[in-house]
């Protein structure tokens, strides 16, 4: 399913139509959202790279990680950073939202920053430093784009690694305007953000689900586990920071809505999707089976000669008239009966009486008495 | 000398990582580690040891401590009981104490954020000169809800301020340590702000009071949820630890649950 996301984010919009979007969410008990992020980013970026893509570059708005971060992980999985500068383009609005270190930052601090060996090659950045200005920074967004891209046809995509931290900072109304803005520019072909649900009021996640194309929801693996319960279910809450269940609704153009599930597993190298629950569930399924000294499960031979064997029914049929006995009558009597009298009979005795004699006057009926009390053993 | 502190490294140290004898003197670096506790159980230990062990990590290692809910006599008297001298490292520079306990941000007529502003522009001069000579700094808050307090109750502006003290982190690789109480947030609608912090914790220790209730022997339990993060020197993967504890006068003891004689 992660895949079909990112092929749709490659694809891009369509002429005349919106930019598909995606909004990525997550909670407190699977706080992966980011992961998913990265993993969309990369797969992106990869296709841009190979021009296999609508978009011919990405711009990163940077709420929730340094830019810093986002070289450190195109680095650390094998992308060109030295190049990236056609391509990639980091908005920073990390370092300083509100412009407070405008007032302290000296220039040694930019000397510093650029001759530590460890940011020697970094992604071209620019930074925000308004961030409750919403409508500027869309208009920053699509500079940066056309600065990627020119001025021609050719399209850009946008990342967002917080919708959340946006929230923050300015109100629900102008986050909706900001991705409408993006969704309906023509330079942009696909829009992806993250957004942590469990931040907001239900609206502001109705929201922004109602203006993205896919929902791509990140959930505990078991959702019941809270490791405030107690100790019992800690096992539980621990299987929840390894893996995830990864539900993905995507809305056609047309209205339908589909929606598909699979499961992540999280590790040291990043996110690892693995689609079928059902695989995991047969494994489940064997390893609940109870350990016996007998076989409980059939080998191939054994299958195919219990499919051989004919079941008393299936004698039925070839050539001879069908006769099932149905527990009332013989079979003989069936077979006669087209016989008048017999069935007449039957129709007398279909009347019913029951016809009782007590054994003796001194018996009350219904008694007590044990009727074999004066057995002698 | 090497020995002898390994001997004394608690299960604390160890879900910490201050055990690993790596390259990497404190492996807070670039990291926020948030602590919450709760009424029944303090955790104000934690941040005592933690700062024990900063001062021991590395010769020049500092010590950047906001203080929202005690002053620097209360806290040099606990340090000292547990074998290190704030006083003497006041005075050596490695040391800082920013005393915020009269702290109160302008009203809500003028603006919140000049008051955090100047805040955090007091704690960005104390970090840069420290930065120059390239030492390991550790930034310390024991009660975010009095800065919440100092704050006139906006969650946004101390969030505000964490945020930027998390670019820290990433900026001058900093350690960024913060105390919170959990169950002051109980009340549904105002959950946004140690939520947002959880979400920006790279390390979470939370401290409870025993399921079981109370007992002579244990104090209570910590949670230490390591998250896989992706820093400077790596990525470290998710760990999860949980043990009990209990506060002595000159230092805890910390052991797994049923193995208190």
């Amino acid at each position: 399913m992660a895949d079909s996301i990112c092929r749709t984010l490659r694809d891009g919009a369509l002429e005349g139509e919106l930019a598909p979007t995606l909004t990525i969410k997550d909670s407190l008990a699977s706080p992966f959202a980011f992961h998913v992020f990265s993993h969309i980013l990369l797969q992106l970026s990869s296709h841009v790279m190979a021009q296999k893509s609508q978009s011919q570059g990405i711009v990163i708005v940077a709420l929730s990680q340094s830019p810093s971060s986002y070289t450190a992980l195109l680095k650390r999985n094998g992308v060109d950073v030295t190049s990236s500068s056609k391509w990639i383009h980091v908005l920073d609005c990390y370092t300083d939202p509100l412009g407070w270190k405008d007032k302290t930052r000296k220039p040694v601090n930019v000397v510093t920053n650029v001759t530590d060996p460890s940011h020697q090659i970094s992604l071209a950045t620019s930074s925000y430093k308004t961030v409750k200005d919403v409508d500027k920074l869309f208009s920053v967004i699509t500079e940066l784009g056309r600065g990627l891209v020119g001025e021609n046809k050719s399209r850009i995509c946008v990342a967002i690694d917080s919708l959340s931290e946006l929230l923050r900072h300015a109100s629900l109304q102008s986050v909706a305007g900001l991705l409408s803005n993006l969704r309906s520019h023509d330079q942009i072909s696909s829009i992806f953000g993250l957004l942590h649900s469990d931040l907001h009021e239900e609206r502001a996640v109705a929201v922004l689900e109602y203006m993205s194309s896919m929902v791509a929801s990140v959930d505990p693996y078991h959702p019941s586990a809270d490791v405030q319960k107690g100790c019992l279910e800690n096992s539980l809450y621990e299987q929840n920071f390894t893996k995830g269940k990864f539900n993905v609704r995507s809305k056609r153009r047309n209205g339908r809505v589909r929606v598909t599930c699979e499961e992540f597993k999280v590790g040291p190298g990043g996110i690892i999707f693995t689609s079928g629950s059902s695989v995991d569930g047969t494994a489940i399924a064997a390893g609940l089976l109870p350990k016996v000294q007998f076989n409980l499960q059939l080998s191939e031979k054994e299958r195919i000669d219990r499919s051989n064997v004919v079941l008393p029914f299936e004698h039925q049929g070839n050539g001879e008239p069908i006769q099932i006995y149905d527990g009332r009558r013989s079979l003989e009597e069936n077979s006669s009966e087209a016989n008048p009298t017999s069935s007449g009979k039957k129709e007398d005795s279909g009347m019913g009486e029951i016809i009782y004699f007590r054994d003796s006057d001194d018996e009350m009926p219904d008694s007590d008495e044990d009727p074999d009390d004066d057995l002698d053993i | 000398m090497m020995m002898m502190e390994q001997k004394n490294w608690n299960l604390l140290d160890e879900a910490l990582g201050f055990h690993s004898n790596n390259a990497n003197p404190w492996p807070l670096c670039g990291r926020f580690l948030l602590v919450e506790d709760c009424v029944d159980t303090s955790a104000a230990f934690v941040l005592h040891h933690i700062l024990k062990r900063a001062f021991s990590s590395h010769p020049s290692s500092a010590v950047l401590f906001l203080a929202f809910s005690h002053p620097f006599s209360h806290y040099d008297r606990v340090l000292r009981k547990l074998g290190c001298n704030l006083a003497a490292q006041r005075d050596n520079g490695r040391f800082f104490f920013l005393d915020m306990l009269m702290l109160q941000c302008p009203d809500e007529g003028k603006s919140n954020h000049d008051g955090l502003a100047s805040v955090f522009e007091q704690i960005e001069r104390v970090i840069t000169v420290l930065h120059q000579d390239k030492r390991p700094i550790s930034i310390m808050v024991d009660d975010i809800s009095f800065l919440e307090v100092a704050a006139n109750g906006s969650s946004n502006d101390v969030l505000n301020l964490l945020h930027y003290c998390h670019t820290l982190t990433s900026d001058y690789g900093c350690a960024f340590i913060a105390l919170d109480h959990k169950d002051i947030y109980l009340n549904g609608d105002r959950d946004a702000i140690i939520l947002e912090m959880e979400y920006l914790a790279d390390i979470l220790v939370k401290a409870e009071p025993l399921a079981t209730g109370l007992a002579k022997d244990v104090h209570g339990q910590l949670k230490v949820l390591d998250k896989e993060t992706q820093h400077q020197y790596g990525i470290s993967a998710i760990k999860t630890h949980n043990f009990h504890f209990k506060i002595k006068e000159n230092g805890i003891e910390c052991f797994y649950p049923g193995t208190k004689i």
